[in-house]
C-alpha cells in the first residue's frame, strides 16, 4: 500500500523531461523498469504496435543502444550534437491504484529538437504507465503520440 | 539559363565511370527527369490490397504528377491523374478513401466514372453548341498512358508509347517473385501505414545507396558497432537470445568480405540487386510452423529454394528498392533537385505466422524511420553530399569501383557484391531514358 500523491507522481514526470533536456540520458534509463517499453505510434490512434510499422517500439536495449550512441566518436549525425525542450502542461493522473502500486498519466507537450541551424517543433502528448518497484517510481512503458504522426519528418534525433 | 538543349549535352552529364553533379543539383536537369525519365519508365503506384473494393481509391504521384490509383466497377486497377479536366482542381485530396460509383469534382460537381469518363455536368445545356465535345476536357479525367499490375504491385508508364512492362523488367521480376511466393497463398497485403522521411537531397543518392555496400560498416558504426559491443558488455551465458536490435541492426557491421562474398547482379534497363550468395537477412532466427506451411503449399524442395533465395536490396529503376526476405518496399519519390520523400511500406505474407510481419514492422522501424538511429547517419550522409556538391573544384561524382572497359549493361551479370557496377547501370540506364523521347535538339526554353 503506498501513499504517494499525485504531486509525486507529477514531480516525477517534470524531472523526467528536465533530464532528457540536460542530456542525463544514463540517468533517465535508470527510471526505467527492466522491461519497459517506449513506443511512438506511426498512425493516428494506432492500437497494434507489433504488426503495423512504429516510428518507436523500443525495449531497454534500443534505449541504452540509442543513448551508447549518442556518445560515440563516429556518430556522425551528432557531430555536433542535438539539443532538446520539453515545455509541458500539468500532467492528468488518469489512474491510481495504490494497492497494486500502479499509476497512468496522460502529459500534453511541446517538444523542441534543435541541431546547427535548424530547430522543429512537435506537439505531443505521453502516456505513461508508471509502477513502485522497491520504492521508487519506474516507467512500465511511454507512449508517445504526436499531433502530426503521418507528417513526413527529417532526423528527430532525441526523445520527446 | 538553358544548358540542356540537346540530346548530346544530357548524354554528356554522364561517362563510363563518373557522372556529373549537375545530375543531382541542378533544377533544370531535375526538370528533364519529370518530363523524359519519369514518363517513359515503369514506376511504381501502389498495392492493389490498398484498393480491395470497387471505387476504392489511393492518392500518390508518379514522378511530380499527381494520380489516383483506384479500382473500377468492372473489378481492373486504373490509374487517372488527379487534375479535373474543367478547371484543374484535384478531385482527391485525402490519401485513401472509397469514392463509390463515381468521383464527383467539389468545385463544379463535374462527375467521372472510376475509370475517368465524364458521367456528367450540372446544367449542361450552357455547353450546348460551344464545341466542348470537341475538347480534351469532355473525355473526362486523363488516364496515364499504361497500366501493369504485377502479382499485386501497380505499376504506370506516363508515356501514351514506349518500352513495354516486360521488356522493361525482364528477368528482374524474380525478385518480386520470391517476395510474393513466401507467402503459402501467394499473395501479399499492405499492413499499416508507410513511413514518411524527408530527406534534402536528391533522389538518386537514396536509390545508389541501396546498392552500396561499402558504406554500412561505416556510416553505420555508430549503431550496429555499438550494439555489438553493449551485447558483449552484457556478457550474458552462451545461448542467451540475443535483443532483436542484435539480429536486425548488428549484421551492418559485417566486415568487407561478407558483402564482397555476397555478391551483385545487374538486369538491363537499370535493375539489378545486392545479396546473390547471402545477405545481412539470411541468418534470421526461423519462425514455428511457417517452414510447414510452406511445405504444404509448395512442397518440401521448393519451398527450400524459396526461401533459400535471401536477396538484400533489389533496385527497381528509377525510384524503388524492395527487400524480397522481409516484405518491404520503399519508395523514393522526388519532391525536387534537393527534396525526396521516402515512403517505406512493409507487407504481410497472406497466411503466413504474425511473428513474420511483426520482424518485418520491426526491420522497418529501427532502419527506416525518421526516429532510426541508422537512418539518422544515412541521411546526415545523403545532406552532407547535396552540400557538398556545390563545391566548384571538382564536378564530378565517381562510381568506378571494380569498373571494367566496355561494360555491357543490356546482358545480366554477376559480379563482386562491392562493385558499383549497379549505379553505373542505373545511369546507362538514366540516359537511355532520359533521351528516348529527346529530339536530337531540345527546342529552346522560352
Amino acid at each position: 500500500m503506498s501513499n504517494l500523491t499525485k504531486d509525486d507522481l507529477i514531480d516525477f514526470l517534470y524531472e523526467e523531461v528536465r533530464m532528457l533536456d540536460e542530456s542525463r540520458f544514463d540517468e533517465w534509463l535508470k527510471l526505467w523498469c527492466k522491461d519497459g517499453i517506449y513506443w511512438m505510434p506511426l498512425d493516428y490512434r494506432q492500437e497494434d504496435p507489433i504488426h503495423e510499422t512504429s516510428l518507436m517500439y523500443e525495449d531497454q536495449f534500443m534505449l541504452r543502444l540509442r543513448v551508447d550512441r549518442l556518445n560515440g566518436a563516429r556518430t556522425f549525425s551528432q557531430k555536433p550534437k542535438s539539443r532538446c525542450h520539453h515545455v509541458i502542461q500539468r500532467p492528468f493522473v488518469d489512474e491510481m491504484d495504490h494497492e497494486a502500486g500502479r499509476y497512468v498519466t496522460k502529459t500534453q507537450m511541446h517538444y523542441v529538437e534543435t541541431r546547427m541551424d535548424e530547430q522543429f517543433m512537435l506537439a505531443c502528448t505521453a502516456q505513461h504507465h508508471l509502477v513502485l518497484e522497491d520504492g521508487a517510481l519506474r516507467i512500465e512503458r511511454k507512449r508517445v503520440d504526436l499531433l502530426n504522426c503521418d507528417a513526413p519528418f527529417g532526423n528527430i534525433q532525441l526523445l520527446p | 539559363m538553358t544548358r540542356y538543349t540537346s540530346r548530346s549535352a544530357v548524354e554528356g552529364l554522364v561517362t563510363p565511370y563518373q557522372v556529373h553533379r549537375d545530375v543531382y543539383i541542378d533544377p533544370e536537369v531535375f526538370r528533364l527527369e519529370m518530363d523524359h525519365l519519369f514518363a517513359n519508365t515503369w514506376v511504381w503506384v501502389g498495392h492493389d490490397s490498398q484498393v480491395p473494393n470497387k471505387g476504392d481509391y489511393y492518392t500518390t504521384q508518379i514522378g511530380d504528377q499527381p494520380v489516383i490509383m483506384v479500382r473500377h466497377s468492372d473489378g481492373e486497377v486504373k490509374v487517372l491523374y488527379n487534375r479535373c479536366p474543367h478547371k484543374g482542381t484535384k478531385i482527391a485530396i485525402d490519401r485513401q478513401g472509397n469514392t463509390g460509383k463515381f468521383f464527383r469534382c467539389p468545385y463544379h460537381a463535374w462527375s467521372f466514372k472510376t475509370d475517368g469518363c465524364l458521367l456528367a455536368i450540372p446544367l449542361k445545356k450552357g455547353y450546348n453548341g460551344t464545341g466542348l465535345d470537341q475538347t480534351e476536357s469532355a473525355k473526362g479525367m486523363k488516364a496515364v498512358g499504361a497500366v501493369h499490375t504485377y502479382r499485386g504491385f501497380v505499376f504506370a508508364r506516363l508515356a501514351e508509347e514506349g518500352i513495354s512492362f516486360e521488356e522493361y523488367f525482364g528477368d528482374s521480376l524474380s525478385s518480386f517473385d520470391n517476395m510474393v511466393d513466401r507467402s503459402p497463398a501467394g499473395r501479399l497485403k499492405v499492413a499499416g501505414q508507410p513511413l514518411r522521411y524527408m530527406h534534402r537531397c536528391n533522389w538518386k543518392m537514396l536509390v545508389e545507396n541501396q546498392t552500396d555496400t561499402c558504406h554500412p560498416m561505416v556510416a553505420h558504426e555508430s549503431s550496429a558497432g555499438t550494439a555489438v559491443q553493449i551485447w558483449e558488455e552484457m556478457d550474458m551465458p552462451e545461448g542467451t537470445p540475443k535483443p532483436p536490435a542484435m539480429q536486425i541492426i548488428a549484421p551492418f557491421m559485417s566486415p568487407y568480405e561478407f558483402f564482397e562474398e555476397m555478391g551483385i547482379r545487374t538486369w538491363p534497363n537499370g535493375h539489378g540487386h545486392t545479396g546473390v550468395h547471402h545477405s545481412i537477412h539470411s541468418d534470421y532466427s526461423e519462425i514455428p510452423g511457417y517452414f510447414e506451411q510452406m511445405t504444404e503449399a509448395y512442397g518440401e524442395e521448393r519451398a527450400k529454394e524459396i526461401l533459400g533465395e535471401n536477396r538484400h536490396n533489389t533496385v527497381y529503376f528509377p525510384n524503388i528498392m524492395i527487400k524480397g526476405p522481409i516484405q518491404q518496399l520503399r519508395n523514393f519519390i522526388p519532391l525536387g533537385p534537393d527534396k525526396t520523400l521516402v515512403e517505406s511500406w512493409i507487407f504481410r505474407l497472406v497466411d503466413a505466422p504474425d511473428e513474420l510481419v511483426a520482424r518485418t514492422a520491426m526491420y522497418n522501424r529501427m532502419i527506416n524511420a525518421p526516429t532510426s538511429i541508422v537512418g539518422h547517419d544515412d541521411l546526415e550522409m545523403y545532406e552532407r553530399a547535396q552540400e557538398g556538391l556545390a563545391a566548384d573544384g571538382l564536378e564530378w561524382v565517381n562510381i568506378q569501383r571494380l569498373f571494367e572497359e566496355g561494360e555491357n549493361f543490356e546482358e545480366e551479370a554477376v559480379e563482386n557484391g562491392t562493385t558499383e557496377r549497379q549505379m553505373r547501370n542505373q545511369f546507362h540506364a538514366w540516359v537511355k531514358f532520359m533521351t528516348a523521347s529527346m529530339p536530337e535538339a531540345l527546342e529552346a526554353a522560352e
